[in-house]
């Protein structure tokens, strides 16, 4: 792949979102750079789903504009975002429970299939031609993540670490650009975390990914550009090193001031 | 973002290979139009076979369970596949009725091929309609909306009752058997066999679809809609699909039900048999389009065994026209608790274990 264009993959500019009363997002902007790690970190209720949520198209702000590789996003609905290049994985895996472990990372390869509804419907067309590529593509993903052996399983069956891992293989199968992912982390074990952060800064070589985590440890470690969200506001972003440096995000994670003596 | 879909071999840069390199055999895809389409051929020689053993009475049964089928195997798709519900699906199976009698009462040239095809396109339509109005429905507001459908239309038989015949429905006639046939086939036989030919054909599709990328989008659909939709699957639009291919398929068995009885009464396409249909796919078994056939043959033969039993026991008519219903109802108790994948759940669990052995 090409170095990147000085361009960025996404941009969030301004977006506001109230429900009811309460300001879930006010004014918030992000860039995210393609071939990038970007962490959206933030206490309980900061905001953070939500705009994943917006980005997504699930809540539509009040004001805002969202850019996907230079072109507006206005009124999207999820189903159009595979088809932009852009894929995520939920906080609560939502697999497809009664379909094997492939069937699952074939479904998330439809938006490659080529075949139209009267296809479909007779198996003419490209019926046929779709449902090789679209199984040899979702096998060799599976291999990739080492997941091959289990692939006519069921999901429910599996352990947690490897139903995560078919949750991202769904969301990778159709080589996105841009992967959001919704706390990828919880409920890992060591190991699986070590092998989650290899997969994370893998795919950052290919796409920009936005990851909403509570594990610093691996949001210091992968990301390239951290942004803190609190009580719906942007209170820092920048590289790691500096939001680790920055006594406000102490302060939102605390909810004490930082001791002045600390530093001395 | 396509360039790479035929890519053989994963790229270098691999994390995490664990499982072993890919000597595994790819899972074999065979050509799934062909595979279907010579089953049903199978099944239709079965079926041609069989009537020459049977007697008229029987051979009618045999037709029977075959536009049965049709209508469950339509629901299932809407039902196992996609995870509606429809309470209604007599009402489609009412519109295709009418649809044949109207035609061959008011335009006894057009071919028999050419009004199944016609019912085919008017329950699709009726199926949009609906399914336009209902996809934003969920489960117990689905059903009601299909329910006021199953028990209101067929009252507009009786309200426009000069056009559609009121209570007595329409009464028509249909050619059996052709005239070069005479004498070797019975009109009985040459109808169960045209009707079974039609479902076969119509079965194909269902079977080649579910098979297929719609199939694995409707049951994406079915398990979990936010992750369908971020797969890239247009949520609402299949499902009104699975709606109305489903209509399509209810509206298709109310022509063959037509055609062979040469009737279309309201009376014939009462909420119950939207009831009956339903529950016959829940005792066949809902995962699969198996379960529509033996829930057409329960339907049949249950309540053929039904009407014995109270003959058997001398019931006054007033008890014995209800017997069928309780046993029916009772079986499905059982078999449901059983097995709560119904017979062809229980069946392919029984091929399990005897192929274990």
């Amino acid at each position: 792949m090409a170095p990147t264009a000085p361009s960025p993959l996404m941009e969030v500019e301004g977006v506001t979102v109230r429900f009811g009363g309460l300001a879930a997002l006010s004014d918030v902007g992000l860039t995210i750079a393609p071939q990038s790690v970007t962490g959206l970190i933030g206490p309980n209720g900061a905001g953070k789903t939500t705009l994943f949520n917006v980005i997504t198209g699930v809540v539509r702000p009040q004001r805002g504009t969202i850019t996907f590789k230079g072109r507006p996003l206005r009124n999207h609905r999820p189903h159009q975002l595979a088809r932009l290049g852009i894929a995520r994985t939920f906080q609560g895996l939502n697999l497809f429970e009664r379909m094997t472990v492939l069937d699952n990372v074939i479904v998330g390869a439809d938006p490659l299939g080529r075949s139209r509804l009267p296809g479909m419907l007779t198996g003419l067309g490209s019926y046929q031609r779709d449902e090789r590529e679209l199984t040899d593509r979702a096998m060799a993903v599976l291999e990739e993540f080492g997941i091959a052996d289990v692939a006519h399983a069921y999901p429910s069956t599996l352990p947690y670490g490897l139903q995560k891992r078919v949750a991202l293989a769904r969301a990778l199968v159709a080589e996105p650009e841009l992967l959001l992912m919704d706390e990828p982390a919880s409920g890992l074990s060591g190991a699986d975390m070590a092998d989650l952060a290899a997969t994370i800064r893998r795919c950052s070589q290919t796409m920009g990914v936005v990851l909403v985590e509570h594990h610093m440890d691996l949001v210091m470690d992968v990301c390239d550009h951290i942004v803190v969200l609190n009580f719906g506001q942007v209170i820092c972003s920048g590289p790691p090193s500096v939001v680790q440096a920055d006594p406000a995000v102490a302060e939102a994670y605390l909810g004490t001031p930082v001791q002045e003596a600390a530093g001395e | 973002m396509t360039s790479s879909l035929r890519r053989d071999d994963p790229p270098t840069d691999v994390v995490a290979p664990k499982a072993a390199p890919s000597t595994r055999p790819r899972p074999r895809i065979r050509p799934v139009l062909l595979t279907h389409l010579a089953a049903a051929l199978l099944a239709l020689l079965g079926v041609v076979a069989l009537t020459f053993l049977v007697g008229p009475i029987e051979q009618l049964r045999i037709a029977k369970v075959g536009y049965l089928m049709l209508a469950i195997a339509g629901l299932q798709l809407l039902v196992g596949a996609s995870g509606q519900i429809s309470l209604g699906h007599g009402a489609f199976m009412f519109i295709g009725a009418y649809a044949t009698a109207l035609t061959v009462l008011h335009a006894p040239m057009v071919p028999l091929a050419a009004i199944m095809v016609l019912t085919v396109v008017v329950g699709c339509l009726a199926g949009i309609v609906v399914g336009a109005a209902t996809a934003r429905l969920h489960g117990p507001y689905l059903a009601g909306a299909t329910l006021a459908l199953a028990v209101g239309l067929p009252a507009l038989a009786l309200y426009f009752s000069d056009i559609l015949g009121g209570s007595n429905g329409l009464l028509f006639k249909m050619r059996g058997a052709p005239p070069e046939l005479a004498g070797l086939v019975t009109d009985n036989q040459w109808k169960a066999w045209v009707i079974w030919f039609t479902v076969l054909v119509a079965l194909v599709v269902l079977a080649t679809l579910s098979r297929g990328r719609l199939g694995r989008r409707l049951r994406a659909i079915r398990d979990d809609e936010a992750a369908a939709a971020m797969a890239g699957i247009p949520v609402g639009r299949t499902k009104v699909t699975a709606f109305v291919i489903s209509a399509g398929c209810g509206s298709l068995a109310g022509a063959c039900e037509a055609y062979l009885l040469g009737t279309a009464t309201p009376s014939s396409f009462s909420l119950a048999l939207s009831l009956s249909l339903l529950a016959a796919l829940v005792l066949g078994g809902l995962g699969s389009l198996w379960g529509a056939f033996w829930g057409a043959l329960a339907l049949v033969y249950l309540e053929l065994a039904g009407k014995e039993l109270a003959d058997l026991l001398g019931l006054s008519s007033s008890v014995a026209d209800n017997v069928p219903l309780v046993f029916f109802g009772t079986l499905l108790i059982v078999i449901v608790m059983a097995w709560p994948m119904g017979i062809h759940g229980a069946l392919s669990r029984l091929s399990g274990v005897v192929r274990r052995r």
